[in-house]
C-alpha cells in the first residue's frame, strides 16, 4: 500500500532557492532515503512534507488522504531534526509524553505508552534526566520516542546519526533498522552519507539541486547511476569513454581504447548512440594475476599507486585507461601489489553500466 | 608551577591589567556618586532623613511612581510579547523600518517625547479628545504619567523579548507542531516559558526605566507629583536640605526592589 505520494511539488524561498517538480511515492513500512550532497533541498523537502511550509505547487497525500493545506499537528506524523530539538525546559519524560498530553490522552494509557517506548528503546535510565545533559546518543533515542509516542503514519527523520561519532552512529544505525522492522514503520530519511543510505534503505531517491533525480534499489543507484552528475556523487570511480561498435537487439560490442567489450544491451539503450561512459564500481574489479574463466573482460596493466582508505586499499593501475580498484590488505600482501608490479584484472560484465554522455 | 603572585599575573598579561584599572574608574564614579549621598543623608544626618522618609506626601509621591510605572510595564508586555513575537519570527517588508521607530523613544530628547505626548494626548489633542469623552484625561493625571512612562520604557522591553524570542529555535516549534500542538499550544508551551528570563528582565529593565523617568512625564502630568517631580521642586524652593533625603530614600525603595526582581528572576533559571 502507498504510504506518502508526492505529485509535482515545488516551491521557491526568496530568490535563492527552490525545490522543482518532485514527484515520490513510498510505500507502506518502506524504509526510504532521500540521498544528496549539502544544499540540495532534502530537509525542505521533508518540512514540506511535515508542513512546516506549504507548498506553492502540487500535492502531498500520506495514507490515501491529500493533506497539502493541513498543518503539521493535523498531518499524524513524526519528526527528527538534526540537531534532536528536545525541548530544554522538560526532562526526557516531559519530552516524550509532551505529544500525549497536548492530545489529551488520559494519565493511565499516557503512563502505558511510555513503559512501551523505554523498553522498546531502553531509556529507563534517562526519563528524569535534564534533556540538556544528555549524551548525542541518549538525545536521538528520546527524540526518537517523542517522535514515536502517538504513532505517527509516518517517521521523518532529517540527517539523524550525522550529529554522532562513529561508535554510536553505528550502533543506533543497528538499532534503528531492527526498530524499523519491528514496529513497521514508514520512515523518510535525509542524508548525505552514502554509508547509512546502504545501510538502512529500501529504496533511494538522489536529490541534487532541488530535484529528484533518479530513484531506485540501493544496488541500482549505486551501479547503474542515470548520470555523470550521480555517477560522480556515488563514486563510481571507473568512468571510461568508449565507441559502440556493433548494437544489436541483445548485444553491444564497444571499444575501450582498442579492446573489444560484449556486454548485454541494456533495455532502453538508443543505438544511434556513438559516443558513450562506461561505468564500473571499484568494489566489482578483482584484481589477481591467474587465470579466472568466470569473468570474460580480462585486461592486463601496470600499478602506479596503492594507497591505504579505511579498512581497504585503493590500487590504481594503468591498462591503457585508468583503472580503480579496491583490495583488503590481505590481497596487497598475496599478491605483491606494489606500485611498478604487472597484474591482471577481471570484471563481469553485467556489473559494467552504459551511461550516454 | 609554584605560587604565582598577582604581580606575576600583571607582568603576563599586562593588557588586561591595563584595562581592568582603567576600567575600574569607571565603577569608582558610580559607587562615589552613591555613596557620598547616601553618608551625607544616612550618617553625617539622619534625623532629617527619618524625619522625610515618615512624611506622607513624599511617601505617596514614591509610592505613585512606583506603581505607574509598574502599570506601564503591564501595558509594555501585554502589546510588547506580540510585537516581539512576530519581529523575531517574520521577514516582511519594511521590518527594519518598524524596528527603527520602536527604538526612536529611546533617542530623542525626553523633553521632546513629552511634547509629543502632549500634543497628542491633551485634552484638545487628536486622541486625547477622544479619551476624554470616555472619561480618560491624561493631562496632569495617573494615565498621563503611565502614558509618558510607556513611551520611553516599551523600546527596553520589546528589544529584550525579542532576543529572548530569537534564542527559541524555530525547530523546537516546528517539532511541537509535528507531536500535535497547535501554534497556540506552541506558544505557550515552548516559545513563550523559554524566552521567561529575557522577558522578565526586560520588564525589569522598563519598569526600572519608567521609575527614573522625568522629562517626558514633567510635560504631560506635572501634577500628580512623581518622586523626580518631587525632587526638582524641592530642590527649586528649598535646596539640598530638602531634596537630597527624597533623593536618598528613592535610591534605596529602588535598590531594593531592583535585587529583589532581579533574584526571583534568576531562581527561575532551574
Amino acid at each position: 500500500m502507498r504510504m506518502i505520494r508526492i505529485e509535482k511539488l515545488g516551491n521557491t524561498w526568496g530568490d535563492t532557492f527552490s525545490l522543482k517538480d518532485i514527484s515520490l511515492d513510498v510505500e507502506e513500512g518502506e524504509y526510504f532515503v532521500i540521498l544528496g550532497p549539502t544544499g540540495a533541498g532534502k530537509t525542505l523537502l521533508l518540512e514540506l512534507i511535515a508542513g512546516i511550509y506549504y507548498p506553492e505547487r502540487g500535492h502531498i497525500m500520506i495514507d490515501g488522504e491529500d493533506k497539502t493545506s493541513r498543518p503539521p499537528e493535523r498531518r499524524n506524523i513524526g519528526f527528527m531534526y538534526q540537531d534532536y530539538s528536545l525541548f530544554p525546559h522538560m526532562d526526557a519524560k516531559g519530552n516524550i509524553e509532551y505529544g500525549m498530553r497536548v492530545r489529551g490522552i488520559d494519565p493511565e494509557e499516557r503512563g502505558r505508552r511510555l513503559e512501551e517506548l523505554v523498553g522498546l528503546l531502553d531509556i529507563s535510565s534517562l526519563l528524569h534526566r535534564d534533556v540538556t545533559t544528555l549524551s548525542g546518543g541518549e538525545q536521538q533515542k528520546v527524540a526518537m520516542a517523542r517522535a514515536l509516542a502517538c504513532y505517527p503514519k509516518v517517521l521523518l527523520l532529517d540527517e539523524p546519526f550525522s550529529a554522532l561519532d562513529e561508535r554510536t552512529k553505528s550502533r543506533l544505525i543497528h538499532e534503528m533498522k531492527a526498530l524499523h522492522h519491528h514496529e513497521r514503520l514508514t520512515v523518510v530519511h535525509v542524508t548525505h552519507s552514502q554509508e547509512e543510505a546502504l545501510q538502512l534503505a529500501d529504496r533511494i531517491a538522489i536529490m541534487m539541486d532541488g530535484r529528484i533525480v533518479q530513484v531506485g534499489t540501493p544496488s541500482e543507484i549505486f551501479s547503474r547511476p542515470s548520470s555523470m552528475d550521480i555517477a560522480d556523487f556515488v563514486k563510481v570511480e571507473n568512468i571510461w569513454k568508449a565507441r559502440v561498435n556493433e548494437c544489436t537487439h541483445d548485444t553491444l560490442t564497444l571499444d575501450l581504447y582498442g579492446y573489444e567489450v560484449r556486454m548485454a544491451r541494456p533495455e532502453q539503450f538508443d543505438c544511434t548512440e556513438r559516443e558513450v561512459r562506461l561505468l564500473i564500481r571499484p568494489e566489482d574489479i578483482v584484481v589477481g594475476s591467474g587465470a579466472r574463466t568466470s569473468a570474460r573482460n580480462r585486461f592486463h596493466g601496470v600499478i602506479t599507486a596503492v594507497e591505504q582508505r579505511g579498512f581497504y586499499h585503493v590500487v590504481r593501475i594503468d591498462c591503457g585507461f585508468p583503472v580503480v580498484t579496491v583490495v583488503t590488505k590481505n590481497s596487497v600482501e598475496e599478491l605483491r601489489l606494489e606500485v611498478g608490479a604487472s597484474v591482471d584484472i577481471f570484471f563481469k560484465t553485467t556489473a559494467l553500466h552504459v551511461v550516454s554522455v | 608551577m609554584g605560587t604565582t603572585t598577582f604581580f606575576d599575573k600583571v607582568r603576563q598579561q599586562p593588557l588586561m591589567a591595563l584595562f581592568f584599572f582603567i576600567g575600574l574608574t569607571i565603577v569608582i564614579f558610580v559607587i562615589a556618586t552613591l555613596f557620598n549621598l547616601l553618608y551625607q543623608q544616612l550618617v553625617l544626618n539622619p534625623d532629617n532623613f527619618l524625619a522625610v522618609s515618615r512624611d506622607s506626601a513624599v511617601l505617596r509621591s514614591i509610592w505613585l511612581t512606583l506603581y505607574t510605572s509598574f502599570i506601564a510595564t503591564l501595558f509594555a508586555l501585554l502589546a510588547g510579547i506580540p510585537l516581539a513575537y512576530v519581529l523575531a519570527r517574520k521577514e516582511f517588508f519594511g521590518k527594519q523600518i518598524i524596528e527603527a521607530f520602536i527604538d526612536i523613544p529611546v533617542i530623542i530628547p525626553h523633553t521632546v517625547a513629552g511634547i509629543a505626548l502632549f500634543s497628542l494626548l491633551m485634552k484638545k489633542g487628536t486622541v486625547g479628545s477622544v479619551f476624554a469623552s470616555l472619561g480618560i484625561v491624561f493631562q496632569d493625571s495617573m494615565w498621563g504619567i503611565v502614558a509618558a512612562m510607556f513611551f520611553v520604557s516599551y523600546p527596553f522591553f520589546v528589544n529584550s523579548a525579542k532576543d529572548g524570542f530569537l534564542s527559541v529555535s524555530p525547530n523546537l516549534e516546528h517539532v511541537s507542531r509535528t507531536l500535535g500542538a497547535s501554534q497556540w499550544r506552541t506558544f505557550f508551551s515552548i516559545s513563550l516559558p523559554l524566552s521567561i528570563r529575557h522577558i522578565a528582565s526586560g520588564a525589569i529593565m522598563a519598569w526600572a526605566r519608567g521609575v527614573s523617568e522625568f522629562g517626558a512625564v514633567v510635560v504631560l502630568a506635572y501634577y500628580p507629583m512623581i518622586a523626580s517631580t518631587l525632587i526638582l521642586y524641592k530642590f527649586n524652593t528649598g535646596g539640598l536640605q530638602e531634596s537630597q533625603p527624597i533623593a536618598v530614600l528613592l535610591i534605596l525603595i529602588c535598590f531594593v526592589t531592583f535585587i529583589c526582581l532581579r533574584l526571583l528572576s534568576n531562581t527561575r533559571r532551574r
